[in-house]
This record gives structure tokens, sequence and C-alpha cells, in this order.
């Protein structure tokens, strides 16, 4: 049944890139993504697919995983490369019926589905290398100066950390409730829609009910060791940045001067 | 008439890794039985049951109801739920229905039965288990927690098995309730020849209700046969982790002692009787 579900898409590891400050992370990834729509030619993509191509090198992730992320968005890819190729006006090189190829279109589905993939390819290779609970501090820190506008930012944080950390029990209980309503003859796999979704509630109302008393009991439990929201509260891991953030931050920089030399001096 | 498994290996893979649940494993359960099943947690005991009745299919060897391959195509989902009831542990995990009576109709009216047949099979299972009129119409959410074992219990007794297996039956009840759950299923043994299989951690239980006991270890049936045979091995249960009930330990210090006690008692009434005699 359900048994092997990835929470985010963690790929454990030991790499300098696993082992950065989330924060670095984050607002690198950011920073990448940004950078990918500054430039319009060839020479600016060379420089991004290397620089990706290295911070891929250095996490040890293999690329078939890390393109895996890019299964969702295909379709999405195909029907814009394929507007692009067709509906731009330039000099007409190949015709198919009533569609025309153009040279431009040519040029401009390549610099699109390039973007894409890099975007998709950027943003998941940092929640590859970066637990969803890191990626929560980070996001909390990031975000903490918002405090002063009153912003619930640790609240949120904790919400997020508390609801990752269900996901795994609540696919276990599940499993658990589907077995015991399968050995009363439940029969989720057939049937049409409609009577597929009625097929569920045996499933769904005992879980809903387990899921709201392990909130009951969470609050209880939280409350009897005197949580009350995050002012004045410590971390038992506080983020720190080391010499490795900061030389990832140089890194970045160096990126993105290198990238806009490029761009400036080479024509095309 | 039995539940047969020949050489019955179990794993599951998570993640690349394999792990290894029941090995080579061979057992018959026959008509009219009343077994404990003991073990440490982690040996076994759930997987086994669960092999019993199809939910899960064996990575090796057979597994066959009345000479018939449980998780081949003999077999419809639905047959086998009306032949080899499971209940499990937590009654919290089945109840959904608006009210007890719904709620205990699910299982037969998966069946396919006539509406009253229905109905009727699970008035009856309600009035087996203990339920009183007074809480058909409740919402199974608001029983107590023996309430909803037995309420749990009749939804699976509704679709009227031949063999009757429970993960833990006892679990969480105090003593009135656990003696409760006990009355019905030796009931049910007596009166119906059902076939009943339950898990207990508690050797007392087991002593004093079982008449066959079955010990697994690792993935392995280590010990199996009668109650009071089984109870003998006292040193080999403990070197698995399990300890023999009070009376048996009690009587065999006192034959250590050099009392002459030849008997083997395993509950306090039997060890009662045999002092007494001396």
């Amino acid at each position: 049944m359900i048994r092997d579900i990835t929470i985010g898409q963690y790929y454990s590891g030991d790499s300098v890139i696993h082992r950065l400050d989330p924060r670095v992370k984050i607002w690198g990834t950011l920073a990448y993504m940004v950078s990918l729509f500054t430039f319009r030619d060839f020479a600016g993509y060379a420089v991004a697919i290397l620089f990706f191509a290295l911070v891929l090198a250095l996490s040890k992730i293999p690329l078939s995983y890390a393109a895996r992320g890019l299964k969702p968005i295909f379709v999405l890819m195909v029907f814009t490369a394929f507007l692009n190729l067709f509906w731009t006006d330039g000099t007409v090189f190949l015709r198919v019926g009533a569609l025309a190829m153009t040279w431009e279109g040519l040029c401009k589905m390549s610099y699109i589905s390039l973007r894409l993939i890099l975007l998709v390819l950027g943003s998941s290779l940092m929640t590859l290398t970066t637990t969803p609970n890191q990626l929560t501090d980070g996001l909390e820190r990031i975000f903490g100066p918002l405090k002063v506008f009153r912003v619930p930012i640790h609240e949120m944080a904790m919400m997020m950390s508390i609801a990752l950390r269900f996901i795994p029990i609540l696919i276990e209980e599940t499993n658990r409730i589907m077995k015991a309503q399968t050995a009363r003859g439940a029969d989720f796999e057939s049937g049409n829609l409609l009577q597929r979704l009625r097929n569920m509630l045996p499933l769904l109302i005992p879980l809903f009910v387990s899921a709201i008393r392990r909130a009951t009991d969470l609050a209880l439990a939280m409350d009897a060791r005197c949580y009350h929201g995050g002012a004045g509260r410590t971390k038992m891991y506080p983020l720190h940045y080391g010499k490795c953030d900061f030389a990832a931050y140089g890194c970045l920089v160096a990126y993105i001067v290198i990238l806009r030399a490029v761009v400036l001096i080479c024509p095309w | 008439m039995s539940i047969r498994l020949s050489n019955v290996s179990f794993c599951y893979v998570n993640g690349g890794e394999r792990t290894q649940v029941l090995r080579n494993l061979s057992l018959e359960i026959g008509k009219n039985e009343l077994i404990g099943l003991v073990g440490q947690t982690g040996s076994g005991k759930s997987t086994l049951l669960q092999l019993m009745n199809g939910l899960e299919r064996p990575s090796e060897g057979r597994v066959l109801l009345d000479g018939r391959d449980v998780a081949g195509k003999d077999f419809s989902r639905k047959e086998l739920c009306s032949k080899v009831g499971l209940v499990f542990q937590y009654p919290e995990h089945q109840l959904f229905g608006a009210t007890v009576v719904e709620d205990v109709q699910f299982g037969p009216g998966n069946l396919g039965w006539e509406p009253l047949q229905v109905e009727l099979s699970a008035f009856q299972a309600l009035k087996d288990v203990g339920i009183g009129e007074e809480l058909l119409d409740v919402s199974p959410l608001a029983l107590s927690g023996g309430q909803k074992r037995r309420v749990a219990l009749a939804g699976v007794l509704a679709m009227k098995p031949e063999y009757l297996i429970l993960d833990e039956p006892m679990a969480g009840l105090d003593p009135a309730g656990r003696r409760e759950i006990f009355q019905l299923l030796l009931k049910l043994h007596r009166d119906r020849n059902m076939s009943i299989v339950f898990v207990s951690h508690s050797m007392e239980d087991v002593a004093e209700y079982a008449k066959r006991v079955i010990v697994m270890h690792q993935g392995k049936v280590v010990l199996d046969g009668a109650a009071r045979q089984i109870f003998r091995f006292e040193k080999e249960l403990e070197h698995i982790g399990l300890r023999i009930p009070q009376a048996a330990r009690f009587m065999h210090r006192l034959r250590d002692a050099g009392f002459p006690l030849e008997e083997e008692c395993i509950t306090p009434e039997e060890a009662v009787q045999c002092i007494l005699k001396q």
C-alpha cells in the first residue's frame, strides 16, 4: 500500500553543500533564480549551467536523481516550447501546413526551456540537500526581523515543523486503518469516482479523528512543558555561519560578477 | 479444515533495505482451537496474523485455508473476510459509523448480503459482545475504551467468520474489561466452535485461557504446544525475553526448594489446589 513516500525530496548525504547553513542555500537559490532572468544570450546560460554543474558535483547527488524534479513540469515545458517555436515572428525556415517555424522562435524556445529547466533544477538542489526542518529553521531566521511588525514568525515555523513531523505518523496510521477496514471487506480500489470517494469515508473518518486526538494530546504535552510561543525561546542547535558558509557567499558573488561580465563582453 | 502455513517467509523492502520478518515458518491451525500467540515485540506476530487472512502475501511459501491458497486467485477478498475475521489492536482504527449499529453493519454489508441479513447479523453480534440496546444508536466515538473494543469485535463477528484472530485484544483494558473480553471469547469458542487465535503479552491471560500456546522469536515458531507443557521451559522462555506466569514460577521455586509438587500448575487456582492437596 502506501509504503515508500519520501517527504520533500531530501537526498541524505554528507557533502559540503549538505552541511551549508540553510540560510546560505535559501539566499543562494533565490539569487540564482533571479540571475536566470537577467540575460537573454547563450553565453549567460553557459555560465549558469556551469555554476549549477559545479554545485551539483559538490553535492554528490547523481544528475539522474536531481532531474526527477523535471518530470512534473515536462508537459508545461513541451507546451511553452511548442508555442514559442511556432508563434514567434521572424525569418521562416520551415513550414508544416499552416504552422511556420522561425529562427527567432527556435532561439526563444531554447532560452525559455533552458531557463525553466535551470529554475527547477536549481531549486530542487536546495530541497535535495536540506531537510525540511533545516529549511524551516533557516526561514525562521531569515524572516525573524518581521517579528518587529508582530508577524508570528516563530509560531508559523513551529506549525510547519510539527506538520512535517506528523506526515510519516499519519501515513503509518493510514496504512493501519486501511488494513483494519480491508479486513472488514472494504474495497478502496474499484468502482467509479463517486463510489471511490464514498469508499474512502471508512478510511478518512478514523484518520481525522486520530489526527485531531493527536493534535490535542500534543497541545497538552506542549502546555505541560510550559511552551508559550517564541518570546525568549532559545534553540538547541542555533544556526551559525561558519567558514564554509562565508566561502559559499563568496562563490555566489563571484558567480554573479562572472555572469555579468560574460554577458557584457560576449555578443551572443 | 484448517489454516496451514507451509515454509512461509516474509520480508519487506524499505528504502532499499530488506527486513526479514518471518523465516521459513510452518504452522497449522485447526478447527475449534483456542490459541495464545506470544513473543516479544518485533517477533513477527502481527505479520503472521495478517498473512492468515491475506492482508499480506508471503514472500515465499504458501498460506492455505482449507487447502486453498489465500494469496492466489482461489479466494476473493470478501470470501476471505467472511472466513477469517481479523480484529486489530486499536478499535479507533476501524470505528467510523455515525452509530454503533451502522458501524457494525459495515462488514457484513461489504459481503453483499441481503439488507435484512446484514441487520440481523449486526444485532446478533452486538448482543453477543454484550452491547446493550441503549448504546445501539450512540456514536461509537462516545463509548468507553472497553465498549469500543467490543463494538470493533462485533464489527468482525457480524461477518460470521470461522476463524477469529485478535491482535492484542486486551491492551489498554482494565482487569474487569480483560476478563469480560476473555469470557466472551471463551463463549464464542465453546458455543460456536470458533477457532480463536489471540496475541497477548500477559502470560497470566495466556495460561488462564489458551489451550495451545505458540511462542515466536525472531520470525520463527520456537515453541508450540499445550500451555501446560510450554511453561515448563522457564529458562528457554526467559532467554528470549518472556516470563512464565507468576503461578508457574512460584510453583517452580517451591519445587526447587524441595517441596514434592509433581503437577505443573499454571494458574493461581491450580496452584492453590495443588498446595492444599499436599
